[in-house]
């Protein structure tokens, strides 16, 4: 039995306490938005916030999120309304959209610690995201443009 | 307005109903495949019109629901199909709600994603079914209000009498609509009337994906559902000697393991019935972790599966087609190939006298150009839910011809079709690999032996080793000059394992009066299918950097020579059966030329290449400007000029494109699937590069060209010709011509092409 506080709820598991994350979520708790795509950390496409940052789920152990607060897509706004996900809206950034969520929730620590995020700067932060559909540069420009709502909204 | 002549001619039909609750449901069935049908002995028109799922929904409270018939992997189908019916209909397009359909070829038409082929194939049946809706919906307006029919308009969803000053919503009329006959020669809008189609349209599922909802075959969930995996065998012609489970039937949440014959002896497979192997080792338990834990435990022994006979049925006839046992490597293939090519080999088309333009020529240039096998790796990995019963089966996943894998799973099932439901889910990709329908039937299978609901998951290193590749190809091309350096003779020989590439009545066919084209393959157990633009990706690469080079050459500028090329084959072409057609080739040429300021001083900074190509029935250019970062080639940015006819979504078509470029350049620069005794040496991304975010253009600018021609598609044209663009660029960036895919891996990169023996 392990607890564990997901997207601000919390959940008492039957689970052994070194299943991934990943599959907690998606197996047990049917909260499948974070996504399975290499099981290695080689891909992104399962990433989820654990205390507020970037972690690969497919290969973070239950355990080592207990007493923590993981936070998936499904928790990531209450309305679709994040900076980025309107910025991924209005860009119409998805082909197949399999790799988005764990593209948005990379780029959502990088919009939280950097306002104003270079070329360079988002390189660093989303390289560990794949996207076989090749959205890579409308998620680039989305996450600028993220940066820029989130800038005029705090003006 | 043209009066449409397309639905008996293509032995289809409108069909109207009432919907349940009120309303009006426009069907429209295309049955360009009744043999299916016909075959399973199911098909009952008659009576299954009350039960028909139509295209068009609107209910009396004027609620207008369009269903998309094709499957989604990607393409932005859901949102263009329906974008093509309510333009025809006349609908507030916010205001339309938007379904994904069942499968069912007979009531929605072919539902086949591949082939750059959805738009181009429903653009006709769509704006009809769309066209005959609004029709009896103004019928039904007219006979209400005692009015001639004639003197209606529609606007938005509602229907105005305009003498009279009366309006009303379709929801109203719709219950009425739905007894008037389907009228006959539907007026179709004018094309330069269209205020739906060619305005950009958001993805009518972006929320979802944005939220996380469950979309995709992995997401799809069913009471008492299991996972089940395949333990399949570590390389290409081996099989499944002995195994001992015992230690993984103790792990948890374990409930049993079996092996499973996919197909049985002499079983006759259809052409999309590709299967890699045919013994198959399952492990069924409650999750996918304790499965995938589970499989780890299991004690297995392989053997070489030696030499399989396989039956091939489909188009051409019932085959019986050879499977070498072989353990293959890529080092023993690239050799295979040398010795190949040449040898004697088939002749795909000549013109004029070849031989002696080449005997007599001043100079012949000869290049040979080398690809690898390529895996899909879709970023959702291959997955099917299936609950089979002895009455009946349910399945649901990501695939790309349910019509095509129907017959074979209900001849595997014993199942009369109508006994088969598949759902389709959205995709997490495609690029060919779904096609192949082995999975779905796979997954039926141990459902009924497990006697269980279950979803059949392939790992990624499954799904990167366990796949249906891209061949390998090679091709040699020459050409002859004569004194004058004028191009007399132009030749072509491609082979490849297990298949070649060679089209060979596409350009330059048609513009060189002296032709040839040979082709040669070598069988091989490694399983092959479509790829993305299949064998067009390979060409628009050889082909399109040898004429870079012949252009160089023969000192000509490479947009140019290839404008000359094609006015010769618009003049006075050569041969017959070319494929093309020269001007629209020419059109993006011309447009990628002036949108990207070919010859301009300012863009002296760029390393530039060009491309282009046609394939399935579209055309492409493009111009890659590459520069050297940190001492590696980089593209930073890319001009597209794509002729897909008319564009239904503009700014989805623009995505698409921006990501074919993005997985050319991936794919040129580092695509690679290499074996060794039979077991593939990349496994997951840790060992199969893909481009990265770092790798991808600062600047993607796609123009299309303007015209009213039909769609013709959009998905695969645009790739191919990014491998001969960036191709070309290498060649500025580094003063070397690369023949060999992947052009950044230092393995490949001997020089073959030039130092080459003459094989002719």
């Amino acid at each position: 039995m392990i607890n564990l506080n997901i997207n601000n709820k919390n959940y008492e598991l039957e689970v052994d306490p070194d299943t991934p994350l990943l599959w907690v979520l998606r197996d047990t708790i049917q909260l499948v938005g974070t996504k399975y795509g290499c099981g290695v950390a080689q891909c992104g496409a399962c990433v989820v916030h654990l205390n507020g940052e970037a972690v690969r789920s497919c290969v973070t152990k239950a355990s080592r999120a207990v007493g923590q607060k993981v936070v998936t897509i499904e928790g990531l706004s209450e309305n679709n309304d994040h900076p980025l996900q309107k910025a991924w809206t209005e860009l119409d950034v998805p082909q197949c959209g399999y790799c988005q969520s764990g593209q948005i929730m990379s780029a959502a620590v990088l919009l939280r610690e950097n306002k104003n995020p270079t070329d360079q700067d988002i390189y660093n932060a989303m390289e560990g995201n794949i996207c076989r559909c090749g959205t890579y540069l409308r998620i680039q420009n989305a996450i600028k443009l993220a940066a820029e709502m989130q800038r005029n909204e705090s003006k | 307005m043209e009066p449409s002549k397309s639905i008996q001619n293509r032995r289809s039909f409108l069909k109207s109903s009432f919907l349940a609750g009120g309303g009006l449901m426009i069907s429209f069935s295309v049955l360009p495949e009744l043999g299916i049908a016909e075959k399973t002995g199911t098909l009952n028109l008659a009576g299954e019109w009350n039960e028909i799922t139509g295209y068009i929904k609107i209910t009396s409270d004027n609620i207008i629901k369009i269903i998309n018939p094709n499957p989604e992997f990607g393409q932005n189908v859901m949102t263009s199909l329906p974008m093509i019916i309510a333009e025809e209909l006349d609908v507030d397009w916010q205001k339309v709600v938007v379904e994904m359909g069942p499968h069912d070829s007979i009531k929605l038409g072919p539902q086949f994603s591949g082939g750059s082929s959805s738009v181009r194939m429903y653009w006709k049946p769509l704006r009809e079914a769309g066209a005959a809706a609004r029709q009896m919906l103004m019928q039904a307006a007219a006979e209400t209000w005692m009015v001639p029919v004639e003197e209606l308009t529609t606007k938005a969803g509602m229907i105005i009498h305009t003498k009279s000053m009366k309006s009303g919503t379709y929801g109203e009329f719709a219950s009425k609509a739905a007894t008037i006959p389907i009228p006959k020669g539907i007026k179709l809008k004018d094309v330069k009337a269209f205020n739906i189609v060619g305005k950009s349209k958001k993805n009518v599922e972006v929320e979802k994906i944005l939220t996380g909802k469950p979309l995709f075959g992995m997401d799809y969930a069913h009471e008492g559902m299991m996972i089940a995996m395949i333990e399949h065998p570590p390389g290409f012609g081996m099989k499944l000697k002995s195994f001992d489970a015992s230690q993984a039937l103790k792990m948890p949440g374990i409930k049993e393991v079996f092996t499973l014959k996919l197909y049985e002896d002499g079983f006759e497979q259809s052409g999309f019935d590709t299967r890699s192997f045919n013994d198959l080792l399952v492990v069924v338990g409650k999750t996918t972790w304790e499965v995938m834990n589970a499989r780890k435990k299991l004690v297995t022994e392989w053997e070489p599966a030696g030499d399989i006979k396989d039956i091939i049925g489909g188009r051409g006839g019932k085959k019986e087609v050879v499977v070498p046992g072989e353990l293959e490597s890529t080092t023993k293939q690239l050799e295979k190939l040398q010795a190949y090519a040449s040898k004697p080999a088939e002749l795909l088309r000549k013109d004029g006298d070849p031989e002696t333009a080449f005997k007599n020529a001043a100079q012949i240039i000869e290049r040979t150009y080398n690809a690898p096998f390529l895996a899909h790796n879709c970023m959702e990995p291959i997955n099917f839910f299936a609950h089979v019963t002895d009455e009946k089966a349910l399945l649901a996943g990501p695939l790309q011809g349910p019509g095509w894998s129907e017959p074979t799973l209900a001849k595997l099932l014993k199942l009369p079709a109508d006994k088969i439901e598949i759902q389709m889910t959205r995709m997490g990709g495609g690029f060919g690999r779904r096609a192949y329908g082995h999975y779905l039937y796979e997954a039926a299978l141990i459902s009924k032996k497990a006697k269980a609901p279950i979803k059949l998951i392939y790992t990624r290193e499954d799904d990167m080793t366990y796949g249906i590749y891209r061949p390998m190809y090679t091709a040699t091309y020459r050409a002859a000059l004569d004194a004058n350096k004028n191009l007399i003779a132009f030749a072509v020989k491609g082979g490849g394992i297990p298949e070649h590439a060679i089209h060979a009545n596409r350009f330059p066919a048609g513009a060189i009066d002296n032709y040839l084209a040979e082709g040669w393959q070598i069988p091989s157990n490694i399983t092959i299918g479509a790829f993305r633009a299949p064998r067009s990706n390979f060409n628009a690469a050889a082909e399109q950097s040898f004429l870079d080079e012949l252009a160089e050459v023969m000192g000509k500028d490479p947009i140019d020579f290839r404008l000359e090329l094609l006015k010769r084959a618009k003049e006075n072409p050569v041969g017959k059966n070319n494929e093309y057609d020269a001007d629209r080739y020419a059109g993006v040429l011309k447009l990628v030329k002036e949108k990207s300021g070919w010859g301009k001083a300012d863009n002296k900074k760029y390393h530039r290449g060009v491309a282009a190509y046609f394939c399935h029935a579209s055309y492409a250019a493009h111009v890659v400007d590459m520069v050297l970062r940190n001492g590696k080639p980089y593209v930073e940015r890319v001009f597209s000029a794509m002729d897909c006819g008319i564009v239904v979504n503009p700014d989805a078509a623009t995505n698409m494109v921006e990501g074919a470029v993005i997985d050319g350049i991936g794919n040129s620069f580092y695509g690679k699937l290499s074996h060794k005794d039979g077991k593939a040496e990349q496994t997951n991304f840790h060992s199969y590069r893909i481009i990265r975010h770092s790798e991808v253009p600062k600047k993607i600018e796609v123009h299309f060209v303007k015209n009213e021609i039909d769609p013709t598609g959009l998905g695969e044209p645009p790739f191919p010709p990014v491998f001969g663009a960036v191709a070309n660029a290498l060649y500025k960036t580094t003063n070397k011509r690369h023949y060999n895919q992947p052009f950044l891996d230092p393995s490949t990169q001997q020089n073959t092409g030039e130092n080459r023996k003459k094989t002719f």
